[in-house]
């Protein structure tokens, strides 16, 4: 097989070019909003971090190989060719200062979709050889242990064992026929276990049947993040068999962004097939729970709270409504960002942004904006769904010496959960 | 008809029962209608009166002799038809009693008495194709416009068609008709285009080329103090234009109302005249105000303006079927185009291959 | 050159050509845009494509208050130059009545001065856009020539018809011939620069409000 190389990347580029593609670069007037749109500019305001001109590779490739005029300059040798050298200058573009949050794709005035043109810019880059070191790593790590974090089975029967020692729940492995598949994050596992023990006592709670699978854990996907349909591919694969061997329901994507767009989204279209089972987000689940009424709590938190929406769930997965239903049910005093919801401000550290060792410093500058907009509210406590945004904003809220603490939705409602059996035998002894 | 001993104008004018009182007033009329300031009037009288009196020789060659009824047919008996007596027309189809050679003989004896001096008057275009498209008495129109011009001190093109070829040059010019002004470049030519034009406007620069001398032109070679206002600009009708209401018909209620007449072909917006001012039928009306948009008779190559009912703003030769035609070419060089990118993108599609992280690992050690 | 033969040769056969120019040139750009394809989304939907992509058609047109406030004068300045340019092509007399002779449809027009003060206003709006274009860094460092190059023909055409209006400087018939002139080399540029976002952008809306009408994203 060969080795990756120019050539490579402007094929892949041009594989990757389509009807909505050719229509965005069409479209684009240079209006500069898209700018305005992303942390990564307005914390750091140097032009060419305006997201449209991320993609000048693939706009010369669209040009130069799909417009009549485009072809015409090639011909009379005055087309700018794209170059190694341009693509190493771009690298730092394409990964460093984007996280692929969608904000650009928002607000751009004329509907151009700019971060689906970085996702597929990426692949070219990966073609061509010029991705982030840490993202190599951790596809690497994902590809041949099973994990971006290097964490392998043990690893994690390790901390069931320890949750089950605590909470005397049992935390079934390879249950066939069961409802739901609980899918981890690395980060969780490895950071927040408390997820994992949360999940556990509400599914459990609602009377269903879960598991988890010892073949595959691992629901983030570095494929995603680094650009390749052929690792992302490999990587979903697995989540795929696991779920079709164990005959679930539905498998849950758990708290993390990307994650879910890599399972819920890309997924269908990587494998080439629908799924045979449903993909949800851990708070879709939930609120699903809430609405058929098996998700029974009590007590209210009175410290002022605000959410912290991941970009994957709202701008690339319509989930914004479900978490404010869940935040009522336990917090009296909830408040809201001034851009929140699809507007929400991205973390700063998504779309690989946080696996990228080139990207520790911007992404602590973008932190600025959300920094801004907590600055703004003064809450005592944030909460977000994804691990990835928690380390982000713990790290930054640290580093700006912010005293604020950040708690994952799922535990927050776990804290508040109520026995159900403790209801229904209160109910029969009424 | 020849005179040696010319008579002035003023005397001319006296012998036919003209009043001192009724030639000031003709004077103050030209004089308002060229734009000249009141002072200028004694002067002009002055100057008119002692005005000898010129010979003219009158060429009709491509022509409908409509200019000469302008003239002749103006609200008679007027001062304008007694001033046009005035001249010696030496020589005038239409209007001469002469005719056959005894008629060109005529031309001839005129020519010679006054040669270098005597004014030359053309209406109707000069056929540049077969010369036997208009002769007179044997000779073609572009000879005896040669032959005459050469010793004429000025030259009037009266009407459109001798002063930029008018109807006969119309789209597609079977005749290859031109105007006075494209054969005889070293004379005074004063064009006074109109299709005809104006009564008082042709004796005024008659008037003007007596008492002063050549007038002032404009780029276009009219003078200006005729064709120096803008129809559309002096239209009554301009505050409908203005209000954005159209007659969209002949005889719809905006057409009833007076409203301004643009969608219904009126060219007043680039016509250069002064109907809108000095009117027709002794001052009565105009185009316009008779309810009928400005042809733009004034302008050269007006015929070919579109369409004398179309908008001035239409083009004249786009039609749906243009459109219907490129949308087929569009098609048809899409389509192709459309495969050429298919192709490319399924190549590109078929020789990609996978990329897998050794492969990326290789790459990162470099 | 006469005028008169300069303004019957833009609007004879010159405006012919541009048209076809024109038409030949968007329906090829557009065959050329559309034959890439887009890849069946083999997800299982969560809302409706289709009805995503109609409703960002709509509401792109109007702007979020956070970003309204860093980009006020795009966002102002780009609204009266639309605005005035669309008052100014569709709702001219002149203009309706070329169209109702070229395509057959006509509607009502407004009153003359409104129209003239729309592109007084358009104009301003261009200049004032040029110069946010020029002096903001992001603006400017984006900006190509194609951006300078549609800034040019776009103005001619306001300029020369606001000239032709009032009878500034030339005689009516140079006026018009340079203005339909003007409006001949914005045709033939149309399909190749940005002035074809004019089109484009409803595909470009479409397509992504198809794609987070298909997530359920609702804006």
């Amino acid at each position: 097989m060969s080795e990756l190389s120019l050539e490579r990347g402007i094929n892949t580029l041009k594989a990757q070019i389509d009807a909505p593609i050719a229509s965005f670069f069409s479209s684009c007037v240079s209006c500069g909003m898209c700018a305005s749109a992303c942390s990564f500019y307005t914390e750091n305001p140097e032009p060419r971090y305006t997201p449209i001109y991320k993609l000048e590779p693939m706009r010369r490739v669209w040009e130069q190989n799909f417009t009549l005029l485009g072809k015409l300059k090639v011909k009379l040798g005055i087309a700018k060719p794209v170059t190694d050298e341009m693509l190493s200058q771009w690298q730092e573009l394409v990964y460093n200062t984007c996280s692929l949050c969608g904000r650009c794709s928002l607000i751009c005035p004329v509907g151009n979709d700019i971060t689906y043109m970085i996702r597929k810019l990426r692949e070219g880059m990966v073609a061509s050889g010029h991705v982030p070191e840490g993202l190599v790593g951790a596809s690497t790590r994902a590809v041949k242990i099973g994990s971006p974090m290097g964490i392998k089975l043990p690893a994690l029967q390790a901390q069931v064992k320890h949750i089950e020692k605590a909470t005397n729940m049992q935390v079934p492995f390879d249950l066939e026929g069961a409802e739901y598949l609980l899918m981890l994050s690395s980060m969780e596992i490895m950071n927040y276990p408390e997820y994992l023990e949360a999940v556990g006592k509400i599914l459990t709670n609602a009377g269903k049947t879960w598991t988890l699978s010892s073949e595959c854990f691992e629901a983030t996907n570095s494929g995603i993040q680094i650009g390749s349909s052929d690792i992302a591919k490999e990587l979903v694969s697995r989540v795929v068999n696991a779920a079709e061997k164990l005959k679930v329901k539905t498998v849950i994507s758990p708290e993390c962004g990307h994650a879910y767009t890599a399972l819920r989204w890309e997924g269908p279209n990587l494998i080439g097939r629908p799924y045979s089972f449903a993909a949800k987000h851990i708070v879709e689940v939930l609120d699903e729970l809430r609405e058929q009424g098996l998700l029974p709590t009590e007590g209210m938190e009175d410290a002022k709270l605000t959410f912290h929406d991941p970009c994957q769930l709202v701008r690339r997965g319509g989930v914004v409504q479900q978490p404010r239903n869940l935040l009522k049910l336990v917090a009296s005093n909830f408040v809201e960002m001034t851009d929140h919801g699809t507007l929400n401000w991205c973390c700063g550290a998504g779309g690989g942004v946080s696996a990228n060792e080139d990207a520790n410093e911007v992404k602590m500058k973008a932190f600025q904006r959300k920094k801004k907009q907590l600055d703004e509210l003064k809450v005592d406590t944030l909460v977000t769904a994804c691990a990835n945004c928690r380390i982000q904003l713990e790290e930054g809220l640290e580093e700006n010496q912010m005293d604020l603490p950040v708690v994952g939705l799922t535990e927050l409602i776990a804290e508040h959960l109520v026995e159900r059996n403790t209801i229904n035998e209160e109910s029969r002894h009424d | 008809m020849t005179q040696f001993n010319m008579p002035t104008v003023g005397e001319q004018l006296r012998e036919n029962g003209i009043s001192r009182r009724a030639f000031l007033k003709f004077c103050g009329l030209l004089a308002s209608s060229m734009a000249l300031a009141p002072s200028m009037i004694p002067k002009l009288a002055e100057a008119l009166e002692k005005a000898t009196r010129p010979s003219v020789i009158w060429l009709s060659f491509q022509e409908c002799t409509g200019c000469a009824e302008s003239i002749t047919r103006a609200h008679s008996p007027s001062l304008e038809g007694l001033i046009f007596d005035t001249i010696s027309l030496d020589y005038q189809h239409t209007l001469q009693a002469a005719a056959g050679e005894a008629a060109e003989q005529a031309r001839d004896e005129a020519m010679q008495a006054n040669y270098g001096k005597y004014v030359l008057i053309v209406d109707g275009s000069i056929p540049l194709g077969n010369a036997g498209y208009s002769t007179i008495a044997g000779v073609s129109n572009l000879d005896m416009l040669k032959q005459v011009a050469k010793g004429a001190a000025a030259i009037i093109a009266l009407g459109t068609c001798a002063a930029y070829g008018g109807l006969p040059q119309a789209n597609p010019n079977p005749t290859g008709a031109v105007a006075v002004a494209d054969i005889i470049k070293d004379k005074p030519i004063i064009n006074v285009p109109g299709c005809p034009p104006i009564p008082v406007v042709i004796t005024g620069v008659i008037a003007h080329f007596l008492a002063f001398g050549l007038p002032a032109l404009d780029h276009l070679g009219r003078p200006k103090a005729f064709y120096g206002q803008n129809i559309h600009d002096r239209c009554y009708r301009r505050p409908f234009y203005e209000r954005g209401l159209f007659a969209e018909t002949f005889d719809d209620e905006g057409a009833k109302q007076g409203w301004c007449l643009y969608k219904l072909g009126c060219k007043g917006p680039i016509t250069y005249n002064a109907c809108a001012t000095t009117k027709w039928n002794d001052g009565t009306s105009f185009p316009i105000e008779s309810g009928h948009g400005c042809i733009g008779c004034s302008e050269p190559g007006f015929w070919d303006f579109g369409g004398l009912y179309n908008p001035v703003s239409l083009p004249s030769s786009l039609s749906s079927q243009h459109v219907v035609f490129a949308t087929g070419i569009g098609v048809a060089a899409g389509v192709a185009i459309a495969a050429l990118n298919k192709q490319a993108k399924q190549q590109a599609k078929q020789t990609r291959e996978p990329v897998n992280v050794d492969q990326l690992n290789r790459e990162v050690q470099l | 050159m006469s005028d008169v033969l300069f303004l019957q040769w833009v609007k004879g056969p010159l405006f012919s050509i541009a048209v076809m120019i024109f038409v030949i040139g968007v329906v090829l750009r557009l065959a050329e845009i559309l034959s890439l394809g887009r890849a069946k989304n083999l997800a299982v939907p969560k809302g409706n494509p289709s009805l995503g992509g109609w409703r960002e058609i709509g509401r792109r047109f109007k702007v979020d208050q956070g970003t309204f406030q860093q980009n006020k004068i795009t966002v102002i300045a780009g609204y009266v130059f639309h605005v005035g340019l669309f008052i100014v092509m569709f709702l001219l007399a002149a203009h309706i009545a070329l169209i109702k002779h070229s395509l057959g449809v006509s509607w009502p027009n407004l009153p003359t001065p409104v129209v003239d003060m729309a592109a007084v206003l358009s104009m301003l709006a261009l200049v004032v856009l040029l110069i946010d274009r020029l002096s903001q860094p992001v603006k400017r460092f984006l900006s190509r020539r194609n951006d300078y190059l549609v800034w040019v023909a776009t103005f001619l055409p306001l300029l020369t018809g606001y000239m032709t209006y009032h009878h500034l400087w030339l005689s009516p018939q140079w006026l018009l011939g340079l203005h339909i002139l003007s409006v001949e080399a914005l045709l033939v540029l149309f399909p190749f620069s940005k002035l074809m976002h004019t089109f484009t952008l409803f595909l470009s809306r479409w397509y992504n409000g198809a794609s987070m009408g298909l997530r359920g994203v609702k804006s």
